[in-house]
């Protein structure tokens, strides 16, 4: 009974439309949460799971050595690999495909990997217009590499200690 | 029978056996490395070290330790397991940490070793060793700072392959593993050497980089590349056969396959016939199966049966043997020929033209008489055998015919027929006089050509019956045959019927329709005049000239029946699929004889089996070798002039024998490899 009372005495006095009001006040004088996307973008975890990239040393010979322990542990199977010598003797990949559309994302394959070639980047805006574009071959891959080494890099290196 | 405890557990053993044999009698598993069943124990990588009591208070090796009545033996307590882990890290300490690029990685005894023996890391912070490479064959790749010294490879080479050409040098740190001046391995068994080694050292070259093992799915299946029918497993990824691995089958290939068996999978992606082809304005055009078929049914049907032949290859499966046999016989020709070597077997009882003794059965053989055979490149596996039962001192051979390097000595008596009437006066005479289990191998070399069956009884009446070869209790009278397809096709019946042409005279000319079928080791040139079906896997010498093509599955794209030289009926599995449209022997068989008005009486493959097995009942004893029984030896061959000649085998290169091994390159690399080399003048 008293409560009933209590509540109408709010009503007729506008209580939760005053105290409303001030919330909103008060948030009109504080920083914004959202952002102005895609012109600013959020911060993102060095140990963030975009885009995959094969890596490459520093003289410009690519990373993989076609182990195929990414593949093995794979668990979407997305990842496919040929191997065979390369004319010089070294074992290298001759394909080396990722089915973005089956990856989990789940970076199992850069935890996996013995040399650090494949990584999954911090870049997650590469959405396509047709699903054929997001299988991804080897060029594409070391493409990626070469554009994102310098951020995957630093990443690597932020993370390290916690390895 | 002696006894001994392990770890408590008291087993029974024959006196003899060493120590880990008696741990393992009892279940358990002691690691190891350098020890192998198979080969003389070196006793030098000291990883299966137990503790042992009565004896000194320190680990011993157990692989040379002679086991003894009322031992107690331990295999996991502290000091063994202190002991293992030892070892594991100094073995380790100059095994590089390259497992990614490895190999052996996923299939390395030292990998799954460390797993379980190893400790968890390595206090070695030094420089390791490295080692150079060494040049060793087409067939070994060499990554020798993998090397951990178990000299498996050495003993292999030496004892079972019998080419003295491997050994280690230095000591120490600087032990390696290398071949005497840089050669490569002489030996056709070298693919073995890559799966004794437990570590990546010697790999497989052939495949290199090619795949890894976790990846490949496996089938059971048989060799087809010689009559043993070697036991094999096929590994496949997708629609590729990727290697060929033995299986360990006592009675025939114990663990061992020839380079052949196992490097010539690659032939099998090459060269081959994925459509029909009909020779249509001079050249070969592809075309659909029932244009084709109706295009060799109608010149079938239009020839009369005396102008038509047919000579089988020595890849074929029995189920094709018979689909081939039953559907020519129901059009009445008579000119069928299995033996496209020319050999003059296959007539009389089932006997005559086996492997009576048996392969396992040749070790227990005391003089053995070889006849025109180049046993090493025609039978490798049964040769290894008698290398092993000579090293034990246990048997004398001589040979009549060619002299060929054997890998074991021989008392060479003679070249050709004359030797054999000479046997008599020869000193080697009363070696198979006294012998008890005489052993005479009759190669192709000897009974084939024109005077093949006079050959054939000059042996059965100067060697046979004249020592005692053959009796109640012993069969010591083989026939080396070297094609898988070739005892299943005399067990069918695949032989002129009648006064029906063999092979020799089918190639004389006078045939209007010739059917080859998988046939390519006869001269093609004389098939010039006739109109030749070709049905086979690769474009070899018989496509090259056949007015139709009708391309079939080789031996890894079918389930098939294969009979090998000792009359064992085995069964392969399929790996994967035909290529293209091609279809198993048997089915085009079938086809074909709808399309001529005659259908086979068998729609699949398993009414096919049961028609093979009601008509010919030796089909229906799976994996069984036929029990020595005697015959008669005088109705060998047949009685006639002997010519002089040389008994030379007929094969010229070991590793081209086949339409297979002729389309892949691992094998062109071996050819190249081992034919002599030409000796440049200097300046």
């Amino acid at each position: 009974m008293m409560s009933r009372i209590g509540q109408a005495i709010k009503g007729a006095m506008l209580m939760d439309f005053i105290g409303a009001t001030g919330l909103a006040v008060k948030y009109m004088f504080k920083p914004k949460a959202t952002i102005n996307y895609p012109f600013e973008k959020g911060p993102i975890s060095p140990r963030f799971r975009g885009e995959h990239a094969l890596r490459r040393y520093a003289n410009g010979e690519e990373r993989c050595i076609a182990c195929k322990l990414c593949e093995a542990i794979c668990p979407a199977q997305a990842i496919t690999i040929e191997a065979e010598p390369r004319d010089d003797g070294s074992r290298r990949t001759t394909r080396y495909d990722i089915d973005m559309v089956k990856c989990i994302y789940c970076g199992l394959c850069q935890e996996a990997c013995p040399v650090d070639a494949i990584v999954e980047g911090p870049n997650f805006e590469f959405a396509t217009e047709t699903r054929e574009e997001l299988y991804y071959d080897k060029e594409r891959l070391l493409a990626n590499g070469d554009r994102w080494e310098r951020v995957i890099a630093r990443n690597l290196e932020l993370d390290a200690p916690y390895r | 029978m002696a006894k001994a405890k392990v770890n408590g557990v008291e087993v029974e053993f024959d006196p003899g056996m060493t120590v880990l044999q008696v741990a393992e009698l009892a279940g358990e598993e002691i690691p190891r490395f350098c020890y192998h069943e198979r080969l003389s124990i070196a006793g030098n990588c000291r990883m299966c070290l137990v503790e042992v009591k009565p004896g000194p208070p320190k680990p011993q090796a157990s692989c040379a330790l002679p086991a003894a009545e009322g031992q107690e033996i331990f295999t996991n307590t502290p000091m063994v397991k202190k002991a293992r882990e030892g070892v594991m890290e100094f073995l380790l300490i100059n095994h590089p940490l390259d497992c990614p690029i490895c190999d052996q990685g996923g299939e390395c005894d030292l990998q799954d070793q460390a797993m379980g023996y190893g400790r968890g890391g390595s206090r070695y912070a030094e420089n390791k060793r490295a080692v150079e490479e060494k040049y060793l064959g087409p067939t070994i790749k060499t990554f020798m700072t993998r090397c951990i010294q178990c000299t498996r490879c050495v003993r292999f080479s030496t004892e079972v392959a019998g080419v003295t050409e491997m050994g280690m040098i230095s000591r120490g740190e600087n032990a390696e593993i290398t071949s005497y001046l840089e050669q490569a391995v002489s030996s056709e068994l070298s693919g073995n050497l890559n799966d004794l080694c437990p570590v990546g050292a010697l790999t497989h070259k052939p495949w290199s980089f090619n795949y890894r093992p976790w990846e490949l799915q496996k089938v059971e299946s048989i060799d087809v590349m010689d009559a043993l029918g070697a036991h094999i497993r096929l590994d496949y990824r997708g629609p590729t056969v990727l290697r060929a691995l033995p299986r360990l089958k006592e009675d025939i290939n114990e663990e061992w396959i020839t380079d052949k068996t196992r490097y010539a999978v690659d032939g099998l992606s090459r060269q081959r016939l994925d459509k029909p082809y009909v020779r249509k304005a001079g050249g070969l055009q592809a075309t659909t199966w029932s244009e084709a078929l109706s295009e060799v049914a109608g010149k079938l049907k239009a020839t009369s049966p005396e102008k038509i032949g047919v000579i089988a290859g020595d890849l074929i499966d029995a189920e094709g043997l018979k689909a081939t046999k039953d559907m020519f016989s129901s059009l009445g020709v008579n000119n069928l020929d299995c033996r496209q070597d020319g050999s003059k077997i296959g007539r009389g009882a089932r006997e005559t033209y086996l492997f009576n003794t048996g392969i396992a059965g040749i070790e227990d053989a005391d003089a053995i008489l070889m006849i025109g055979t180049d046993l090493r490149n025609e039978a490798s596996l049964i040769n290894a055998r008698i290398r092993k039962s000579w090293l034990k001192g246990d048997v004398q051979v001589a040979v009549i015919g060619e002299p060929y390097d054997l890998t074991y000595d021989y008392v060479h008596l003679g070249a050709g027929p004359k030797a054999l009437k000479d046997l008599k006066k020869h000193a080697f005479r009363d070696v198979l006089k006294n012998a008890e289990k005489p052993v005479v191998l009759v190669g192709n070399g000897a009974i084939s050509g024109s005077d093949g069956a006079a050959v054939l009884n000059l042996i059965a009446s100067e060697v046979l019956s004249a020592y005692d070869v053959v009796r109640a209790d012993w069969n010591g009278f083989n026939i080396v045959h070297q094609a898988a397809s070739r005892v299943a096709g005399l067990d069918i019946g695949f032989v002129p019927h009648g006064d029906g042409l063999d092979t020799e005279a089918m190639l004389a000319g006078g045939l209007d329709v010739v059917v080859l079928l998988g046939a390519d080791e006869i001269d093609t040139s004389k098939l010039k005049g006739s109109f030749v079906v070709y049905i086979g896997h690769h474009g070899d010498a018989g496509a090259a000239i056949a007015d139709v093509i009708l391309p079939s599955a080789a031996y890894t794209e079918k389930s098939g029946i294969y009979v090998n030289l000792e009359g064992r009926v085995q069964i392969a599995e399929r790996a994967v699929f035909p290529k293209g449209d091609a279809k198993e022997e048997w089915a085009i068989m079938r086809a074909l004889s709808e399309a001529v008005g005659k259908t086979l009486p068998y729609d699949s493959q398993s009414d096919l089996r049961a028609k093979l097995i009601a008509d010919h009942p030796t089909f229906g004893r799976i994996d069984v070798k036929p029990s020595q029984k005697s015959f008669d030896v005088k109705t060998l061959g047949a009685k006639g002039e002997v010519s002089d000649r040389v008994f030379a085998s007929n094969i010229k290169d070991f590793y081209l024998t086949n339409p297979i091994a002729r389309a892949s390159v691992a094998m062109a690399e071996c050819s190249a490899a081992r034919a002599p080399k030409l000796s440049v003048a200097a300046e």
